[in-house]
C-alpha cells in the first residue's frame, strides 16, 4: 500500500518509512533510528492507534496522533 | 575500595619511572563524563568507579541530579541517559553543559542497539571531544548470536572500543586504561568544513557543532548566528546515514535478523492483558505504599519519635523559659480516654519543681498524649501545635520523607525494570482525550504521594500546555497519601454506595476539568514518542541509588516551602485572621453543604494540610451521607501550602492563583450540589 500513513499499519507489517513531520520531531526520530527511506515492523498496533514499531532490536512506541504524519509504504 | 588502593600505588610507580617528566596536559586532573543513551547501564560504571565518595547536587532549575566523584586523580560525572546532545528537554540540557566542559568522555553504549547508541557516539565525536567507547551488554551478543568486529568499529570511528558486561564487570578492569586512550575520533570532510567556518570565529569546537545544529542558547553565548532547524536536518541524516552505514560494515547477525523475546513486555502493552497488570501493580503498590509505609513506617516515625520524643522534648525544653498550660490525656490499649489531667505553668515547667515531677511521671505513662498550649504568640508560632519548628520538622522527617522514599522507590523500581515506558504507551490514547500525552502518568502517579512532589516532576512534559493541564489536575482531583489515608478511615463501615458516589464525583470532576483545559489552553500537546527498553528484572544498586538521589533532591528544593508555608499560617493565626475564615465560612457550610458549623475548621486547617482538613472530620459526628459530601470537598479543596507555594514558583502567579481559587469553587459547587441531592 503506497502512500499510507503510520497510523495506518498492523500488527506484523514491514514498512518503509516515505517522509517524516517537519521541525523537532524529526530530529528526535532520526536519533532514536527513524529515517526516511528506513524499513521498520510494526510490531503492535493498541486499541485506539497507538503504534509500536521495531527497527532492528529496538522498539518504539509512536503515538496516534504522530503515527498520522509520518507516511510510509506499507508492504 | 580496593580500587581507590590500587590507583595510588599506579600513580606512584608512575612517578618513580619518570621522575623528571614534567606535568604536561594530560596529567592535570581532568573532568571524565560518562555519556549514554537511557538504559546502557551508565550508572554500573560510575558506581564502579565512584567507590565510596560521591557527590549529588541538583543542577540549577532543574530536579535532574548530578553526581561526581574521583577516579584515579579525575573527576568523573554521571549524567542523565540522552538520544543525542540538544536542548530538547532539561535532561539534555544538563547533559549537554556537562559534556561541553569535559575533558574526556567515557560513551557508553549498548551492543545490542548499535544503530540507535551510535547516533550520540557520532555527535560526540563530531564535538571534537576525547572519546573511548564502551561496549556495553557485550556478554548478549554471544547469546544472541551477533558478531561485532571491535577493530572494524574502533578504526572508523577512529577512538578506542572496550566490551564490557555490566553484570559480571568484564572489562571494568580496563576503565583506567579507557580514560588515558581517549582521543578525538574521525570527522566527515563535509562537516568538517562547516564547522571550521563557525571556528574562525574563535568559538570551541563543541560549541560550534551545537550552533550549527541549532542551539540557540549556545549560539547567544558565544554570540554568533545559530544555525537552523533545516542545517540540523541534514547534519543529523547524514549522522544517520554513517552510523547504518558503520553497522552494516561491522555486525553480523547469525539468527533471524531482530528476533527479540520479551512476551512480558508485549502482554504490558496491550490493554486486554495489559490492564490486568496494571492492576496487580497497583495492589502490590497499594500494600507496600498504602499498608506498610504510609501506615506502620509513618505511625512509628510520626507519633513515636516525632511527636513523642522530639516534639514533647523540645516543647517541654521551651516550657521551661515562658508561660504554659498542659493537658496530658492517658488512653487505654484500646484508644480510649481513661484519666486527663491540666498543669499550668504560669512561670515556666522549671520554676515549679514539684509539679514538674509530677507532670513529667504522668507524661511518660504508657498511653498518654500531652498537649502544650504556649501563651505568648512568638513562643507558639514557632514551638506550639502548627509551630514551625515543631510541626514542620515532624512533618518534614516524619510523615513526608518515608512516604517520598517509598514512591521514588517504586518509581525507580518500575523504571529500572522497563515497565514504565510501556505503561505510558498503554495509557497513551487515553491521556491524547485529555490533551496530554502517555507520559503524564508519571506526575498523575505520584500525586497519590505528595502533590508538592509531582508538582515538581511536571517539568519532565513537553509543552507548558501540558504542564498546566496536569498540574491543575493534580490541585483539584488527585488526593495525596495522607489525605487517602483518612479518606479511606472514614469511608471504611460505610459501605459500598457512598464510596461510589465519591469516586464518581471526583472522576466526573477530573473529566469535566480536563476537557475544559484542553479546549480552551492554546497549541498543541506533544506526541508520544518513547524508546521501550526490553524488560528485565531490577536491577537494586541502581533502585536504592535512585531513589536516594531523588529523595533527597526532593527534600532539598522542597522543605524550605513547607516552613515558609507554616510561618504564614502561624502568622494568621496569632493574627487572628484564621478565625475570621472560619466564621466567614461557617453560615456557607451549615446552609449549602449541610455541614455542622465546625465543619468549616476542618476547610481552613485543610489549607495548611490536606490530611489536617480531613482529620478534623473525624471528631464530628456525621452522618454516613455527610461524610461522603465533606470529604468530596475537601479532595476538590486547596492544596497544602507548601503545594501552593511550589505550584506558584513552577507555574508563575497567575495560573497558581487561578488553580487555587478555581480548587475554592469546585469543592463547594461541587460538594454543596452533591449536599443539596443527598443529605
Amino acid at each position: 500500500m503506497p502512500n499510507s500513513t503510520l497510523d495506518k499499519a498492523k500488527k506484523g507489517n514491514p514498512i518503509t518509512v516515505v517522509k517524516l513531520p517537519s521541525g523537532n520531531i524529526k530530529s528526535q526520530l532520526i536519533r532514536l533510528g527513524i529515517s526516511e527511506g528506513d524499513t521498520l515492523k510494526c510490531v503492535q498496533r493498541l486499541p485506539g492507534g497507538t503504534i509500536v514499531v521495531q527497527k532492528n532490536r529496538q522498539e518504539i512506541a509512536v503515538g496516534f496522533d504522530l503515527a498520522k504524519k509520518i507516511h510510509v509504504i506499507i508492504q | 575500595m580496593f580500587m581507590k588502593t590500587d590507583n595510588v600505588v599506579n600513580l606512584e610507580n608512575d612517578k618513580i619511572i619518570s621522575p623528571l617528566k614534567i606535568l604536561t596536559e594530560t596529567e592535570k586532573l581532568q573532568k571524565v563524563v560518562l555519556v549514554g543513551n537511557p538504559n546502557v547501564g551508565k550508572s554500573c560504571f560510575f558506581n564502579y568507579m565512584s567507590g565510596m565518595y560521591v557527590d549529588v547536587s541538583n543542577f540549577p532549575g532543574t530536579t535532574v541530579s548530578i553526581t561526581k566523584s574521583h577516579f584515579q586523580g579525575n573527576d568523573v560525572f554521571d549524567t542523565p541517559g540522552i538520544y543525542g546532545v540538544g536542548s530538547f528537554n532539561d535532561e539534555e540540557k544538563v547533559a549537554r553543559d556537562i559534556i561541553l566542559s569535559a575533558d574526556v568522555i567515557l560513551n557508553v553504549i549498548n551492543a545490542l542497539n548499535l544503530d540507535r547508541d551510535l547516533f550520540l557516539t557520532l555527535q560526540l565525536i563530531d564535538m571534537g571531544k576525547k572519546v573511548s567507547l564502551l561496549l556495553n551488554f557485550s556478554d548478549e551478543l554471544k547469546k544472541r548470536k551477533i558478531k561485532i568486529d571491535i577493530k572494524k568499529l574502533s578504526n572508523l570511528l577512529g577512538v578506542e572500543v572496550y566490551e564490557t558486561a555490566a553484570v559480571d564487570k568484564l572489562g571494568f578492569d580496563k576503565l583506567g586504561e579507557a580514560v588515558n586512550s581517549a582521543r578525538v575520533g574521525k570527522q566527515e570532510l563535509d562537516l568538517n568544513f562547516l564547522l571550521n567556518q563557525v571556528m574562525e570565529k574563535s568559538v570551541p569546537q563543541s560549541d560550534s557543532l551545537l550552533i550549527l545544529e541549532g542551539d540557540e542558547s549556545i549560539a547567544q553565548k558565544n554570540n554568533v548566528v545559530c544555525g537552523t532547524a533545516d542545517e540540523r536536518e541534514r547534519i543529523y541524516i547524514t549522522r544517520r546515514n554513517r552510523v547504518n552505514e558503520i553497522v552494516d560494515l561491522v555486525e553480523y547477525e547469525d539468527s533471524k535478523k531482530g528476533e527479540i523475546f520479551n512476551l512480558f513486555g508485549r502482554l504490558s502493552l496491550n490493554p486486554i492483558t495489559g490492564i490486568p497488570i496494571l492492576l496487580l501493580m497497583l495492589v502490590l503498590m497499594y500494600f507496600f505504599i498504602g499498608d506498610l509505609v504510609s501506615q506502620r513506617v509513618v505511625n512509628f516515625t510520626e507519633n513515636k519519635i516525632g511527636k513523642n520524643l522530639i516534639e514533647y522534648n523540645v516543647k517541654s525544653f521551651t516550657g521551661n523559659y515562658t508561660p504554659v498550660t498542659i493537658d496530658v490525656t492517658i488512653s487505654d490499649d484500646n484508644n480510649i480516654k481513661i484519666g486527663n489531667k491540666t498543669f499550668n505553668f504560669p512561670a515556666g515547667i522549671s520554676a515549679n519543681p514539684k509539679l514538674q515531677e509530677e507532670f513529667s511521671k504522668l507524661s511518660n505513662q504508657k498511653g498518654s498524649q500531652t498537649d502544650f498550649h504556649f501563651q505568648n504568640p512568638f513562643v507558639k508560632l514557632f514551638f506550639g501545635e502548627f509551630g514551625v519548628v515543631t510541626m514542620t520538622v515532624t512533618y518534614l522527617l516524619f510523615l513526608l520523607l518515608p512516604l517520598v522514599i517509598g514512591f521514588y522507590f517504586i518509581m525507580a523500581l518500575l523504571e529500572d525494570s522497563g515497565y514504565l515506558p510501556r505503561l505510558a504507551t498503554m495509557l497513551d490514547r487515553s491521556f491524547n482525550k485529555i490533551g496530554l500525552n502517555g507520559k503524564a502518568v508519571i506526575p498523575i502517579m505520584l500525586g497519590f504521594g505528595c502533590i508538592t512532589m509531582a508538582n515538581i516532576t511536571t517539568r519532565m512534559l513537553g509543552t507548558e500546555r501540558e504542564k498546566s493541564i496536569v498540574t491543575a489536575i493534580l490541585q483539584f482531583v488527585i488526593p495525596c497519601s495522607a489525605q487517602l489515608a483518612v479518606i479511606a478511615a472514614l469511608l471504611s463501615g460505610a459501605g459500598f454506595a457512598p464510596m461510589m458516589l465519591y469516586v464518581s464525583v471526583i472522576l466526573t470532576v477530573l473529566i469535566v476539568l480536563s476537557t475544559v483545559l484542553n479546549k480552551m489552553l492554546p497549541g498543541d500537546s506533544s506526541p508520544l514518542l518513547i524508546d521501550l527498553p526490553m524488560i528485565r528484572f531490577p536491577r537494586m544498586s541502581n533502585v536504592f541509588k535512585k531513589t536516594f538521589f531523588r529523595s533527597f533532591g526532593f527534600m532539598k528544593e522542597a522543605s524550605v516551602w513547607f516552613f515558609i508555608g507554616a510561618l504564614a499560617v502561624g502568622m494568621l493565626e496569632i493574627s487572628g485572621m484564621l478565625k475570621v475564615w472560619q466564621d466567614v465560612l461557617a453560615p456557607f457550610t451549615t446552609t449549602w453543604l449541610k455541614l455542622p458549623k465546625e465543619a468549616a475548621n476542618a476547610f481552613v486547617m485543610g489549607m495548611v494540610r490536606r490530611d489536617f482538613g480531613a482529620a478534623g472530620l473525624f471528631h464530628m459526628d456525621l452522618t454516613i451521607m455527610q461524610k461522603t459530601v465533606s470529604i468530596i470537598t475537601i479532595t476538590l479543596f486547596v492544596p497544602c501550602i507548601a503545594s501552593f507555594v511550589v505550584m506558584l514558583k513552577e507555574r508563575g502567579w497567575k495560573e497558581g492563583m487561578m488553580i487555587w481559587f478555581g480548587t475554592w469553587i469546585a469543592a463547594f459547587l461541587v460538594g454543596g450540589i452533591v449536599a443539596q441531592i443527598v443529605i
